[in-house]
């Protein structure tokens, strides 16, 4: 997690792993993502076998569950094709905790040539395409939050907010504690709903105070929590995911 | 530490979030430190240098351990330093005792040290009617007011100015009350001299101890540490087995990394190194000096390549520093003597899982600890260790109260979990219910926590496997 990492060169295919909570809550959020991808000439393939990361379980000390999960998405993505991962903590469970959850296992060498070919979706199309966006939309104010395992684990924050960048009419207005986590933390934010419920508070404090008529995120983890924060205290400012949001953006 | 009452998480963590003042004056200490912090590692290439370093001496020294504490005891030995072993507290602290009981002590002038918080040492000591005597200024402060430290390197930081000013004037004889900081320093200042002169024994901790010299090292800002090691006739300084390292060129990288990510500062106002009592023809210092070296628990985690790095810890506190759990509830909700990430970490291996094992529910894994750890300690993961190991599933259980915290509902639902996302047609089917009658679940259990500060989760009326059919995605 200290390195910055190589890139590959452009490939013809990709897998997109949609992740459990883009496929149920946010499906339009992968769709674009897709989209994104093929307009960048790649062929999109999308295993139907995919279900989960493993992640929830993983956290949760549940890790043989997380395991059998994990397996179901190791035979999904047979290829050696880059996975593109519209989320950092989901792209953070596969590239960097698998191998650790197979350790001493026979999948071991297995999980480790996977994870070498997991990217976050930003980080693909910044460091691998090098996708360049027109910004057809009209003048918007925007914030951005990153995920923690997007900042700390997979470290694509630059990355998401220079494609972000590209976007001319958008203005982009930082967070004031931009690396403070929003309380998400999956089932933390059941065990633990009193912690969890004053930092989504402060997180969306921070979002008013920006004025930005919209917050952009990388993951829908942090979405639900946030948006269903927002619309609980009545603020007027809609969350949206950045795979969404670039799509309407340049095709307004 | 001796409880009063049972640990109950979750009522702590409920009080604490009330308390709106600790809510500001934890938020205020804690930006700042977190300001300084980052002030002196601006350079990001020096300090990754620096954590690789520290992490490697301490665990070269964890590799060697048993070797090394017997070199250490050794080269004590040789200097005149009386060497002491303790498995449990309850030895440690009739170790201390004693000491103080052949010297016909009755006050005792303490340093601050974790440590002895572990042994419960004040209470123990208080009970067998000595008068023990904090003396680092936040350790005073809640000694007064009858607290327990929440914070391991600024005990009072929940405290601010004001509370602090009146618990001077209520505790402390004939004290106006004054909210002047350079005030409230002379107050204690002055009441702290006069008992340095009549304690007959200081205590103080050690946060590195050499072994290939025998230098017991002390790092502190006020200068109560070298009294509580100079001025009192005997010298007890106490220590986890984990605090030795080899060499005496291994001790600037770690001071550096400790006094860096500890209070921000390049190097604390005092630092001591103490490697003997008074010799003859020297006119002060300590007629006597023991060491005191504790386990509780300590080498059982050793045997363990995981648990083991727990032990890396030099308690700098900055991980609690960073920590948004920490930073909102304070160190008093974490129940035990030692709060925040590293407590989560090692309070459960101590305490046991039974006792403490909720303590590692108190994460969102957002890994800022595990970032700023000067030594490395791979926080995340060992609370997700704790968290398997609670439920049943360590690697091979080697913490006390091994799975139970496993509940059966939890582990059914987690089964279930499984097999929906093992099997992509169950998968399927899951979804298409999501879609149906997600959106009109009943607001218990788990929804009912979530929907305490967030409207419930909707679910899209198609999944993204729908969607990516009527696109006619490939599917290989
Ligand atoms: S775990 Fe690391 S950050 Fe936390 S107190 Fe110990 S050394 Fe410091």
């Amino acid at each position: 997690m200290d390195s910055k990492r190589t890139y590959p060169a452009k490939p013809d295919s990709v897998y997109f792993f949609g992740t459990c909570l883009v496929e149920s809550a946010y499906p339009q959020a992968g769709m674009a993502a897709m989209r994104l991808l093929k307009e960048e000439g790649l062929r999109v393939v999308f295993p139907r076998q995919q279900t989960c990361c493993g992640q929830p379980a993983y956290n949760s000390g549940f890790a043989e569950e997380a395991r059998q999960v994990a397996r179901t998405q190791l035979a999904a993505f047979p290829r050696d094709y880059p996975v593109v991962v519209p989320s950092g903590s989901c792209a953070g469970m596969m590239r960097h905790h698998y191998p650790y959850l197979f350790a001493g296992r026979p999948e071991w060498e297995q999980t480790r040539r996977f994870a070498e070919r997991v990217f976050e979706f930003t980080e693909f199309m910044r460091h691998v395409m090098g996708a360049t966006f027109e910004d057809k939309g009209p003048p918007l104010r925007v914030t951005w939050h990153s995920s923690c395992h997007a900042m700390r684990e997979m470290q694509v924050t630059e990355d998401s907010k220079a494609l972000l960048r590209q976007l001319g009419r958008v203005e982009l207005i930082e967070l004031e504690r931009e690396d403070e986590c929003c309380g998400f933390g999956g089932t933390f934010a059941v065990k633990q709903p009193a912690i969890s419920s004053a930092m989504v508070y402060d997180k969306t404090e921070d979002i008013r105070q920006t004025g930005a008529e919209r917050v952009i995120a990388g993951d829908c983890g942090c979405l639900l929590n946030i948006t269903g924060n927002l619309e609980h205290r009545h603020i007027p400012v809609r969350g949206q995911h950045i795979a969404e949001f670039i799509w309407e953006r340049t095709h307004a | 530490m001796p409880e009063t009452q049972p640990f109950d998480f979750k009522a702590n963590i409920k009080k604490a979030l009330a308390d709106k003042q600790l809510g500001k004056n934890l938020k205020s200490a804690m930006d700042g430190l977190r300001v300084k912090r980052r002030a002196v590692f601006a350079d990001t290439d020096e300090l990754a240098a620096l954590r690789a370093q520290g992490e490697a001496v301490k665990q070269r020294a964890l590799s060697r351990l048993p070797e090394l504490l017997t070199q250490l005891e050794a080269k004590c030995t040789a200097n005149g330093i009386q060497v002491h072993w303790a498995e449990t507290v309850e030895e440690a602290n009739r170790t201390v005792l004693n000491i103080m009981q052949r010297h016909d002590a009755t006050l005792m002038v303490k340093g601050k040290s974790m440590l002895s918080e572990e042994m419960g040492l004040n209470h123990f000591l208080e009970d067998q009617g000595q008068e023990v005597l904090e003396t680092d200024l936040g350790e005073f402060i809640i000694q007064l007011a009858g607290e327990p430290p929440s914070h391991i390197i600024v005990p009072a930081v929940h405290k601010n100015k004001d509370q602090i000013a009146r618990i001077f004037q209520e505790k402390i004889p004939d004290t106006p009350y004054t909210e002047d900081v350079d005030a409230l320093n002379a107050i204690a200042r002055k009441t702290l001299r006069q008992k340095f002169f009549s304690g007959q024994v200081g205590l103080s901790g050690v946060n590195f101890a050499v072994a290939e010299t025998g230098t017991l090292c002390l790092v502190e800002n006020e200068g109560n540490g070298r009294m509580c090691t100079t001025v009192p006739p005997v010298h007890i300084a106490v220590m986890g087995l984990e605090k030795v390292v080899e060499k005496l060129e291994e001790v600037p990288p770690l001071l550096r990394l400790l006094t860096g990510s500890a209070t921000g500062q390049l190097i604390t106002t005092y630092f001591n190194m103490i490697t003997s009592p008074r010799r003859p023809g020297e006119k002060d210092g300590p007629l006597e000096v023991h060491l005191l070296i504790l386990d509780n628990g300590r080498s059982a985690i050793l045997d363990d390549p995981e648990l083991r790095r727990s032990l890396q810890c030099i308690r700098c506190g900055t991980c609690l520093n960073h920590c948004p759990v920490y930073v909102r509830i304070g160190g008093h909700a974490y129940g035990f003597v030692y709060p925040g990430p590293i407590g989560e970490v090692i309070t459960p291996q101590f305490e046991g899982l039974e006792k403490a094992g909720d303590l590692a529910s108190a994460s969102s894994l957002c890994q800022a600890c595990g970032e700023v750890c000067p030594v490395k300690i791979p926080l995340p993961d060992l609370i997700r260790r704790m968290r398997r190991e609670g439920v049943g599933q360590g690697e091979d259980g080697c913490v006390r109260g091994f799975g139970t915290k496993r509940h059966l509902l939890e582990v059914l639902a987690w089964k279930a979990w499984a097999l929906v996302n093992r099997y992509p047609r169950l998968n399927a089917i899951n979804n298409l219910v999501l879609s149906r009658v997600g959106n009109r679940m009943p607001r218990l259990g788990p929804l009912a926590a979530w929907t305490t500060g967030r409207t419930a989760p909707r679910f899209a009326p198609k999944s993204l496997h729908q969607l990516a059919d009527e696109e006619g995605l490939p599917h290989a």
